[in-house]
């Protein structure tokens, strides 16, 4: 999809200079991050009790930079036994050292991640860029700052926890296996780690196949900062090591974040069991602009919704729902606001969406982009250059699209918006609950008890009003129906990691 | 003069609002501890779980809308209703094996765990729901929201307090719900309807089915616009494993609360309402 479609319409200012017309005016000179102070080794292993080990069967697998289509290092493959030696390494840390240690010390150490984490923020940020293709300006400023602030949280529940469920004595559920998604690597892993670490029990993680660079330089930090061995386990590897987790016997916590469809897979592959699981899955996040909006405010919201993070965001505004009055105008803005996106390196300081994650994931994006046209859609897109090399896709909008669309039904996971209209709140609040998602919402409104009003009947894990795409430790996300079970963050991310009695 | 004949009663199901019969026209018999035949109970079928999964997701809006007082109010209301109709109840548990004073017992225990639930209505927000403290201009709190239509299979040997215990949880949270009663001794559930139905509960809220676990487990797990199921009993390992599979079809959450004594402690809490509770969390900005 290189061309738009759509001849953008001729409009009448609402001021005099109303259009956001960079390119005339200035340029943008590149300003990329340097990557020279960080050092990637030319292959990883796994980090099983401790130690850096070699999987069993002596098989690794590229990683590629999606913005340059290089690859950048490799990962050792975990099979069976490689997830036997970590699930054991991790039974023996949960009934040996781990368990006997007091609250306190335990958040000493998560502490400890915390701060180390800091100290080597700007190195995790270059890495999760290079590895993954997000800007460098979110990476630095949004991720990495995040999975420091959620260790920093969760240390502090270790030795509280008795103050988190009243009436209940929270005990930690031992082994946790954990399998954590591309779009957020470290900051997924964080998710993950914190809480079960801050409870008390230990984990076995293993990072999405196309991002697990952070991990094992997390790998390297929990090493550093001493945990005692087998606490933390990270195993890489694709969909069959995930599958070897879920299934093994040794485990007794499942949490997963990830698509919807895996997540309903995972989730019959432990029936029967008495494996406990969390699942973070898919969503179609509706954005409800009503017509006393701010509306520039709104347009800024719409933006950061669907297209931070190249729209690889589980609860990303991925449906525009507009009131008829306004909808023209906001569509024009739209268009001239993604116009002034810089799409490009993701180690660039100015760019504002970087590449898509995968090359699975960009024609994934790109055969939406054909079924929304080939479902009648007007399709509208930036005209950015983009690189010659690497994943990138334009920010696109799809506008005259129903309800039963596929891409207003299904999620998509890249940088598209549909865009529908209504008339009445009702009719706004039905189309966005018509999904089987519940993962997040956006209400843009002047008037603060409507706001209340869409936020109640939207059913959704997050309401995001008059702002979007905001997250935070002490902040409890997750879903509701198809979405998923459960919430992390918070201090009800903590009921995912204990049980009561 | 000839001894007056007694006008027995003919137990059908709540759906709701109302009491029909099941459609599949099928039946079984439900017996006394003597043996002795007490009703031809109805055996429902798939078509009656679809029916009754439709009318509680119509009663759901509405009943998760109302405030906490009005929950409370209603829930004390059943308590109310039970307590004038105790007699009743007593003489059901009767027949099929309770002595007198257990039969009393149960129904006191009963009653007194709807106005336990009724308490909760407006604190569990209170106690569960929390104002999150983030690192950025914002206000943001998270509230509890009912997760929506819960199908329960109810204690198979406690007809009465079990059944009471499982649902008033659940519709305390602003669920609805569609229960299937104990399938031995199914009677107490159909008069609990009739408690029901004079309490000022909206038609809906509670569905009551009666029938085969073995028939209809897979049916309340397969549902697509149901999000919730709920068990206490220890059932057979295929079927539970058929419910988790099942379940997972449209990831319904899957909760299994082994209770064995209904008079513990633990067998009233609120978390028990909690586990039918979608967090949501709510941001907005601060600022002039």
């Amino acid at each position: 999809m290189s061309e738009s479609i759509t001849e953008e319409k001729t409009y009448k200012p609402t001021s005099p200079n109303s259009k956001l017309d960079f390119q005339s005016v200035w340029e943008y000179d590149s300003a990329p991050e340097s990557s020279a102070n960080l050092e990637i080794k030319d292959q990883y292993q796994l980090f099983i009790n401790g130690k850096f080990v070699k999987p069993e069967k002596g098989r690794y697998f590229k990683s590629i930079n999606p913005a340059t289509e290089e690859e950048i290092t490799e990962f050792a493959e975990a099979t069976q036994k490689d997830v036997d030696k970590a699930v054991k390494a991790a039974r023996k840390a949960f009934e040996g050292e781990w368990s006997k240690i007091s609250g306190k010390t335990r958040g000493k150490y998560i502490y400890r991640i915390a701060r180390m984490l800091q100290e080597r923020a700007r190195e995790f940020a270059i890495a999760e860029s290079m590895d993954g293709g997000k800007p460098i300006r979110e990476s630095r400023d949004v991720d990495i700052p995040l999975v420091a602030a959620h260790f920093f949280y969760y240390a502090g529940w270790a030795d509280k926890l008795d103050y988190a469920f009243p009436g209940k004595k929270p005990e930690p559920l031992g082994v946790c296996g954990q399998i954590i998604p591309w779009n957020f690597p470290l900051l997924m892993l964080a998710w993950k780690i914190a809480p079960a670490l801050a409870c008390g029990n230990t984990v076995v993680l293993k990072p999405a196949e196309t991002t697990s660079l952070t991990a094992m330089l997390f790998a390297e930090l929990v090493k550093d900062a001493g945990l005692p061995d087998g606490v933390v386990n990270i195993i890489t590897g694709a969909g069959q090591t995930g599958a070897a987790i879920v299934n093994h016997s040794g485990i007794d916590k499942i949490a997963f974040t990830g698509s919807t469809t895996v997540g309903k897979i995972i989730q019959k592959s432990l029936a029967g069991t008495h494996k406990k699981y969390t699942l973070e899955l898919g969503g179609k996040g509706a954005l409800i602009v009503f017509e006393d909006a701010a509306i520039d405010q709104a347009v800024e919201g719409i933006i950061n919704a669907i297209f931070f993070n190249q729209g690889h965001v589980c609860c990303a505004g991925s449906r525009l729902l507009v009131q008829e009055g306004i909808a023209d105008k906001v569509i024009m803005k739209l268009r001239d606001r993604m116009e002034s996106l810089i799409v490009g390196d993701p180690l660039d300081k100015n760019t504002d969406i970087g590449a898509i994650n995968s090359k699975q994931q960009f024609e994934t994006v790109n055969q939406y982009l054909e079924i929304g046209v080939n479902e009648g859609a007007d399709v509208y897109q930036s005209k950015c250059e983009i690189p010659d090399s690497g994943y990138f896709i334009r920010p696109t909008l799809f506008t005259n699209v129903s309800q039963s669309n596929r891409v207003v039904q299904e999620e998509i996971f890249g940088p598209v918006l549909t865009i529908q209209t209504f008339r009445t709140a009702d009719e706004a609040i039905e189309k966005a609950n018509n999904t089987p998602f519940g993962l997040a919402g956006g209400v843009w409104t002047d008037k603060g008890s409507k706001i209340f009003r869409v936020g109640k009947e939207l059913r959704s894990g997050v309401i995001w009003a008059n702002t979007y795409n905001k997250f935070d430790p002490t902040s409890p996300f997750g879903g509701y129906k198809e979405s998923g079970v459960g919430r992390e963050g918070g201090l009800h991310g903590l009921a995912a990691y204990v049980n009561l009695k | 003069m000839s001894e007056r004949i007694e006008v027995l009663k003919t137990y059908k199901t709540y759906v709701g609002g109302a009491f029909p019969r099941s459609e599949s026209g099928h039946y079984y018999k439900v017996f006394d501890s003597e043996g002795d035949l007490l009703a031809n109970a109805c055996m429902c079928s798939r078509k009656d779980v679809r029916d009754a999964v439709k009318a509680a997701r119509g009663a759901f809006k509405s009943w998760n809308s109302r405030t906490a007082y009005n929950k409370g109010q209603i829930l004390y209301r059943i308590a109310e209703m039970m307590e004038t109709r105790r007699g009743q109840f007593e003489e059901e548990l009767s027949k099929i094996g309770f002595t007198a004073e257990e039969a009393k017992a149960d129904v006191n225990a009963s009653i007194d765990r709807l106005i336990y639930y009724a308490g909760w209505t407006d604190k569990y927000q209170q106690v569960f729901g929390s104002v999150n403290p983030v690192a950025s201009s914002h206000f943001n709190f998270s509230l509890l929201d009912a997760t929506g239509v819960v199908a329960i299979m109810a204690p198979e040997n406690s007809p009465l307090l079990g059944l009471v215990s499982v649902i008033a949880p659940v519709i305390a949270g602003g669920n609805v719900c569609v229960v299937l009663a104990s399938e031995q001794y199914p009677l107490p559930s159909i008069s609990f309807a009739e408690v029901l139905h004079s309490s000022d509960v909206p038609g809906g809220v509670i569905n009551i089915l009666t029938g085969k676990k073995s028939d209809l487990a897979e049916h309340f797990a397969s549902h697509m616009d149901v999000n919730a199921i709920f068990y206490t009993d220890k059932l057979d390992n295929e079927m539970a494993k058929q419910i988790d599979e099942l379940a997972s079809n449209n990831v319904k959450r899957v909760v299994k609360k082994p209770v064995e004594d209904w008079y513990a402690s633990d067998a009233e809490t609120p978390y028990f309402i909690m586990d039918f509770q979608e967090t949501k969390t709510t941001w907005h900005p601060v600022g002039f």
